[in-house]
């Protein structure tokens, strides 16, 4: 049970800017330049009165590190994602940003034993108004476990 | 922009999208872009330690493709839930086709929140699926 003793730990939360330049950058990789995406002029003139961000951009900030862990699910394989917003996030806006291992288990596979780590991902705004949650399961394989020396 | 403001009843389908095949090149781009390096997405040699017979896309790419299915709308509400459990491994090469289904509507305080059942599939295989809560504003 390599990763059971990190669950409950929770990372030092981490201050991100949500920048104008990265999130055209990955509007253009998803392929999807929205004009509330990208285009200023526009996005000023609709509802949000300013550029908002992709849904699944918060996976782009940084979250901190579990102490002996690193960044939890980094190098594992991604077996789900769920994101939760409390409101649209905002070009221009800082968000405070943490990470907690929430849950470790093993399950047998067809080759081998198969690691779940389930770790939550948490955005609040700097006034601490909580933006997002965001839940992840990763996935550690047989032959991941081998390489990680685990 | 775009699209009128929209409304949809249970059962109602989403128009779906084939996008172009998945390229190496858009793999590295994207792990640009999210900052996330995992080399099984971008060095042969780390997928095959990995036990993988090539390098695959970011479950989160493929993910970000089923948002396309909402960027129509986005002047009239957002995305309030995206959840999605990935069940295949996508390839360059790979043709993804995104579509989604509305599954009930509810009101609340901010507007309407639609539901809908979503996936992305490789010709009949479905590498993603999930559900997908999108609020349409009520003013």
């Amino acid at each position: 049970m390599p990763f059971e003793r990190f669950v409950g730990e929770r990372s030092e939360a981490i201050s991100n800017v949500v920048e104008k330049g990265a999130v055209r950058k990955f509007a253009e990789a998803i392929g999807d330049p929205n004009p509330l995406y990208v285009d200023e002029a526009a996005a000023k003139q609709s509802r949000y009165g300013g550029l908002i961000a992709p849904p699944t951009f918060p996976r782009t900030f940084e979250y901190g590190e579990i102490e002996g862990m690193g960044p939890p699910g980094q190098g594992l394989i991604h077996g789900e994602h769920r994101i939760r917003y409390e409101r649209p996030l905002f070009v221009g806006e800082e968000v405070l940003c943490y990470a907690e291992v929430k849950d470790y288990y093993e399950r047998e596979g067809r080759e081998g034993a198969l690691g779940f780590l389930i770790s939550e991902r948490v955005g609040e705004s700097s006034e601490g108004e909580r933006i997002f949650t965001m839940l992840d399961t990763a996935i550690l394989t047989p032959a991941m476990r081998e390489s990680l020396g685990l | 922009m775009s699209a009128a403001k929209p409304t949809w009843q249970a059962g109602d389908e989403l128009e779906s999208r084939t996008l172009p095949p998945v390229t190496r090149l858009q793999l590295i781009k994207y792990a640009g872009a999210s900052e996330d390096y995992n080399p099984i997405h971008t060095v042969d040699e780390a997928a095959a330690e990995a036990g993988l017979p090539g390098v695959i896309a970011h479950g989160m790419l493929t993910l970000a493709t089923i948002g396309l299915l909402f960027s129509p709308y986005l002047e009239h509400g957002y995305v309030k839930e995206l959840q999605a459990r990935f069940s295949g491994m996508v390839y360059p090469g790979d043709e993804l086709t995104v579509g989604g289904r509305a599954t009930g509507a509810e009101e609340t305080t901010e507007g309407c929140l639609y539901a809908f059942d979503v996936h992305a599939k490789k010709e009949e295989d479905t590498v993603a699926s999930g559900t997908v809560n999108f609020l349409v504003f009520g003013d």
